[in-house]
Formats: C-alpha cells, sequence, structure tokens
C-alpha cells in the first residue's frame, strides 16, 4: 500500500448466493464485484463509472462495509487509525462509521418526511454519540449547514419544503456533520436538472478541498466524471476495465468499452450526430457470465482470444491501467 | 411536409388549495408530419404539462384559457381538441392518433399482465382489429423495435425485461395504433448513456418510417441536439426561446437558454467551470411579474423586466426570443 493512500481495495470479490441450483450441490451465486484491486489517494476525487449493473455501487458499499466482502481486503488508513474492513471489532465498525459516509442518489427519498432538517443533519451525531451537549450539536450542525449554503432559518422546516437541490445539501450536510474522511456519493447528480447538477457539483468540490475529504463519486455520466474527479476507473461485469487519471482517460481511452461510453454521451453539436460508435445490446445477465472477456458479447472488436480467456489489468502507461487482449491494436 | 399540429396560446392553470397555480401561460407551437420538437427546461418549467394538454389529460382540476385553442391535422379533417369533452369524445386522440410514452417504463406497464396483453388490449380498443391479427401486428412491432425473439417477449411480463428493452416495448406499444403524433416525455432519461444512444437512434428511424410527429421532452440539451429537428426552451410555463435546434444551441439568446448551456458539463473543455444558473426556480405561488426569469437573470436591467412580459423578436427566420436585453442590444448596435 502506497504511503499517501487512504482507501485500498486488493482482490476484492462480492459474491452474493441466489436460489436454484442442485440441491445438495454447490449454491449459485452472483458475483457483483469480482477480483477488484484500486487505490484512493489521500484528498483525491475518484470516479467510479459503468452502466447499471456493472457492480459500481456495490463496490462503493462494500468499501464502506455496507456490503458483505466475500474476498480480498479492503485497507483504510487515514493516519489516526488502520483498519482492515474484514476484520473489524464492533468497536472499530463504530469508529469507521464515523470517518466514512455515504451521499445517495434521490434526495427525494434519502431525507425522513416527517423530521426538521435539524433534526436530519444531527442524527448521526447523536446515534454515534459524538457530541456531548445538544448546543454542541447545535453548533455543529449550523456549521456544516453553513458550508453547505442552507438557509439557518430552513433548520426548523420539514424536506418537503425544499427542491431537489436544497434537498441535496441537506443530504450532504447529513453525511459531512461526523467529519468523515472518507465519502461515498453513489449518483449524487443524476436526479438533479442540469444547472442544480452543477451548483452540487461545485459545492463537492469545494467542501472536498476545504475539509480535505477523500471522495468515492459513483456515477454512470463520465462528462459529469470528467469535471469533477482526478482519477477514474471504469467497470463493467464487476470488474475494473480501465483506470487511470482522468484527462489521461478522456485524451487516451484504451478499452473499447470506454470508448463507447464516451462517444454514447450526447454531443451539443448536432453535426457530431455521425460520430457516436454504437454499442449493441445490454450487459449480459449476472447469472449467465459469458467465457472470457465480459464485453466480448458487445464488444466491436472481439476475436477468438476475447472468447476464450479473460484479459487481465495490464500497466500501459503512468497509472493507465486497461485490461484488454488487443488495446495495442485498437489504439 | 405539412402542418400536423397547431398549438395557439395555450394558458392552462390548475386550482389547488393553496390558490389558483398557473403552469403554462400563453405558449404557441406548431409541429410538422416527420418533424421531431423538443420541449427543454428544468423540473417545474411546465413541458410535461403542456404534453399532456395535447390530449387533455391533466388532472380535473385544470382550467385551460379562453383562447387556448389546439388543432390536430388529420387525413379526415382538423380536430379541434379542446372541443372534445368526453372520454369516448377523446378516445380519437388519446391512444388513437396521440400516444405517449413515459419516463419510468417500468411504472407504465401493468406488473401482473403480460406485455402481450397490454398490447393486444389498446389495438382491441382503438381499431377494429380480430384479436389474432392485433397479436400478429403487436409482434411485428416488437420485432421492429429491435427486441429479439418477440414471440417470446410478447408472452412475458414487465420484470423479465430489462431496462433499455422494456422502453422499446413501450415504444412498440405507443406506435402500434398508428399515431399521426407521438408524445415522449423524458424517454432516455432513465436509461444509461448507451442504451440512451440506441433509443435515440430508434426514435430517428421510426419517423422516416412512420412520417409522425414526436414532442420530445427532456432536460438535457445534448439530447435535443442529437434528436430533434425544432426546440422550444421553457421556464416556468412560459416558452422563451424557439426555433430550429442548430440555431438556437449554436446562438442561444435568451440568458435562461445561456445558463442551460453553460451549466452543461463538455467533454471538449475539461477546464470549463460549470456554470449553475444562479436560484431555484420559484414557486408557482410565487410566479414573477414581467419577465418570468427576471428573478434568476444575470442581465437584469431593472423595471421593465420584472413589469413588462417581453414579446418574441425574431432573430433570424423562425428563431426567436423573448427578451428585453436582446431588444435593448439589437437597439444599440
Amino acid at each position: 500500500m502506497k504511503r499517501d493512500t487512504l482507501i485500498s481495495a486488493t482482490d476484492v470479490s462480492v459474491h452474493y448466493p441466489i436460489n436454484g441450483g442442485k440441491l445438495f450441490g454447490p449454491k449459485p451465486v452472483v458475483r457483483a464485484v469480482e477480483n477488484v484491486t484500486l487505490n484512493i489517494t489521500k484528498g483525491s476525487f475518484f470516479g467510479l463509472v459503468g452502466e447499471s449493473g456493472s457492480g459500481k455501487t456495490t463496490l462503493g458499499r462494500a468499501m464502506l462495509k455496507a456490503a458483505p466482502i466475500t474476498s480480498g481486503i479492503v485497507n483504510f488508513n487515514d493516519g489516526e487509525v488502520n483498519y482492515s474492513l474484514s476484520n473489524m471489532d464492533a468497536k472499530e465498525l463504530k469508529d469507521y462509521r464515523a470517518r466514512s459516509q455515504l451521499i445517495f442518489q434521490d434526495p427525494y427519498a434519502a431525507l425522513s418526511p416527517r423530521m426538521t432538517v435539524r433534526d436530519i443533519i444531527a442524527e448521526p451525531l447523536e446515534i454515534m454519540k459524538l457530541t456531548s451537549s445538544r448546543e454542541e450539536t447545535d453548533r455543529r450542525v449550523r456549521e456544516i449547514a453553513t458550508k453547505c449554503r442552507l438557509n439557518l432559518e430552513h433548520l426548523r422546516r420539514f424536506p418537503h419544503a425544499f427542491s431537489g437541490g436544497q434537498r441535496q445539501r441537506i443530504s450532504i450536510a447529513r453525511a459531512l456533520v461526523s467529519e468523515p474522511k472518507f465519502v461515498v456519493a453513489d449518483e449524487s447528480v443524476a436526479a438533479l436538472d442540469v444547472s442544480i447538477q452543477a451548483d452540487v457539483l461545485n459545492l463537492l468540490k469545494e467542501i472536498q478541498q476545504e475539509m480535505g475529504l477523500t471522495f468515492l463519486f459513483i456515477s454512470h455520466d463520465l462528462s459529469v466524471v470528467a469535471h469533477i474527479c482526478d482519477h477514474v476507473a471504469v467497470m463493467y461485469f464487476g470488474r475494473l476495465v480501465e483506470t487511470a487519471p482522468t484527462r489521461e482517460l478522456f485524451n487516451n481511452p484504451s478499452h473499447p468499452y470506454t470508448k463507447a461510453l464516451l462517444s454514447a454521451i450526447p454531443s451539443l453539436d448536432p453535426d457530431a450526430k455521425n460520430l457516436a460508435q454504437k454499442l449493441e445490446g445490454e450487459i449480459p445477465s449476472p447469472t449467465n457470465p459469458p467465457p472470457g472477456c465480459k464485453f466480448q458479447t458487445r464488444c466491436p472488436h472481439a476475436i477468438d482470444i476475447c472468447r476464450r480467456d479473460e484479459p487481465q489489468l495490464e500497466k500501459i502507461g503512468e497509472e493507465h491501467d486497461v485490461a484488454c487482449h488487443r488495446w495495442q491494436e485498437l489504439m | 411536409m405539412s402542418r400536423l399540429l397547431d398549438v395557439e396560446n395555450l394558458t392552462l392553470d390548475f386550482d389547488t388549495d393553496e390558490g389558483r397555480i398557473t403552469a403554462v401561460d400563453d405558449v404557441s407551437f406548431s409541429l410538422e408530419a416527420g418533424e421531431i420538437m423538443g420541449l427543454v427546461g428544468e423540473s417545474g418549467s411546465g413541458k410535461s404539462v403542456t404534453a399532456k394538454a395535447l390530449m387533455k389529460l391533466n388532472a380535473s382540476n385544470a382550467i385551460y384559457g379562453q383562447n387556448t385553442k389546439i388543432t390536430l391535422n388529420l387525413a379526415d379533417g382538423p380536430v379541434d381538441i379542446m372541443s372534445l369533452r368526453t372520454a369516448k369524445e377523446l378516445q380519437v386522440v388519446r391512444g388513437g392518433a396521440i400516444s405517449m410514452i413515459f419516463q419510468e417504463p417500468m411504472a407504465s406497464f401493468a406488473p401482473a399482465i403480460t406485455i402481450g396483453a397490454q398490447m393486444v388490449e389498446q389495438l382491441l380498443i382503438h381499431t377494429s382489429m380480430s384479436a389474432i391479427k392485433a397479436q400478429e401486428v403487436s409482434i411485428e412491432m416488437l420485432n421492429r423495435v429491435g427486441i429479439s425473439d418477440a414471440s417470446t417477449r410478447f408472452k412475458q411480463y414487465a420484470f423479465e425485461l430489462s431496462g433499455g428493452m422494456r422502453q422499446r416495448a413501450m415504444i412498440a406499444m405507443a406506435l402500434s395504433t398508428n399515431p399521426k403524433l407521438l408524445i415522449a416525455d423524458e424517454p432516455t432519461t432513465a436509461l444509461d448513456v448507451t442504451i440512451q444512444a440506441q433509443v435515440i437512434d430508434l426514435m430517428k428511424d421510426l419517423v422516416k418510417d412512420f412520417g409522425m410527429g414526436i414532442v420530445f421532452i427532456t432536460h438535457d440539451l445534448g439530447v435535443i441536439a442529437q434528436t430533434a429537428d425544432t426546440v422550444a426552451v421553457m421556464y416556468l410555463g412560459r416558452v422563451v426561446e424557439k426555433g430550429p435546434v442548430r440555431q438556437v444551441i449554436g446562438n442561444p439568446s435568451h440568458p435562461y437558454t445561456q445558463g442551460l448551456i453553460q451549466a452543461l458539463p463538455r467533454l471538449d473543455d475539461l477546464d470549463s467551470p460549470l456554470t449553475p444558473i444562479p436560484g431555484d426556480i420559484p414557486s408557482p405561488l410565487e410566479r414573477p411579474n414581467g419577465c418570468v426569469f427576471n428573478t434568476r437573470c444575470s442581465r437584469f436591467l431593472g423595471p421593465q423586466c420584472s413589469v413588462t412580459i417581453p414579446e418574441f423578436t425574431p432573430i433570424s427566420h423562425d428563431h426567436m426570443v423573448a427578451c428585453h436585453i436582446y431588444q435593448q442590444d439589437q437597439k444599440g448596435t
């Protein structure tokens, strides 16, 4: 593990048992995440991209110890504590809960309609007993609300009175009130209008710099990721297929899936119509994985070796890894 | 091309417990057969309400303005939609001449009835087909929208299909009655980008093949640029700018349109900052006077913006903007 790494995953797999299979035979499993290795540097904004069903949410949750890690190691080291997530006692887990937080996608579903904004933001402090008096709780709530550009007079209101953008700021304040080191933002702007999306992204970036946070930013939208993240990992079918610093990835995408994702983003230029590299079909069913490279069923460049052997991540540049048999030919 | 739809002075209020709110205010536009018109705006801008008004699908507390006139030109003469009253009369447009597809395909299919049964049902209601013929047409339609193994899918339930597949089935269902006008309300918003690209392609093909008109509602200007021929930008119930898509996106002239474009993350320039439009869309109960955008406009000029509603000014042929600032800039130069 590198010195400035905050959290790292080494060969992490998450498998879920499913129904079916032979009565006394091995229980069939869905391999939601398979042998993923990644390092997230302290203070970075790390993007995780992929379609629905690619396992990005599951990986994010595994790193919060909110999904069961089947095998592999997730290690968290913020300088004060050093935890191996699959190997924590109850006290350590409780402490880790305060150090890591999650921001959800849908600000309409994530806030209890029966609690005031103040109570929503104060809840993590109260549950984790991080403050010793009501005054201190109130002070911390007001501090974080100001940081998230919430009007302090609104703290007594209920969530229904707020627009989507304001609600998302409330969920951000709730996630940050325990002063975490590591925050997973799972599709946190996907449900917002573009102008509000820009506002929330700017806010996240500002707060990240101010509080020295490390973000794992999960999104299916590469254009959003391009603007906010320093480093991007692309997932497909539970595997990492490419990872690189943002600029490198966008200037030099090397996996056919990354290229397809990039070209599928609708461009503002109506004449760019025919540039898109169309991806046929959909992500295969997780109960019936294809042999070889998991992308071969949709890849326009698949050849025999792709249908037989699964490619491993290989280093192709400074911090740039790709898992594809043919990346060199396709450059 | 021939004129398919004319919407003149569409005004729509809702009578609510908290008072009367204006959802659409004096909106006019027209659509040719074989054309895709984009309707863009943030949530709360009135774009869905406008589209639903074309079939009088809004809730019973909707009050249409006196001068509202919506005309749909069909083969056997124009239909004045506002004059249709009973559910029976409205069947001419609802599911007949006009079909609609929605954002969330899972919520639009009945979960306990097979896809096929739902497709056949609407054909039996809206056409004089026999049940056997209706089944043939439905399977053919599923094939047409790119669903492989259509006769198996026909017998399946909505939950057995993936998101992209469901949206295709929804499109197949909407098109099987051979509508003249298709209303697509955020049809790709819930889909992954790769699937979105497939659905956009499909819709463009269908317009070519069937020669119908599409009203395409979305908040994503990128999607509009890739699909629509013309676009109307809506804010708080008013159209603030409209015209051919190239001109509106290439030369946005209303501060709101400009704001929407600046807020969009662009891949061709990673260093450009994301500029949000300041403030939130006001509550419909506190509708600003004058130009509806004046409370958030960065170039607010003063009383003229907050008192007088700006008229449409032509920028070039067909490209119109409703903005005092634009008018003043024109006088100045």
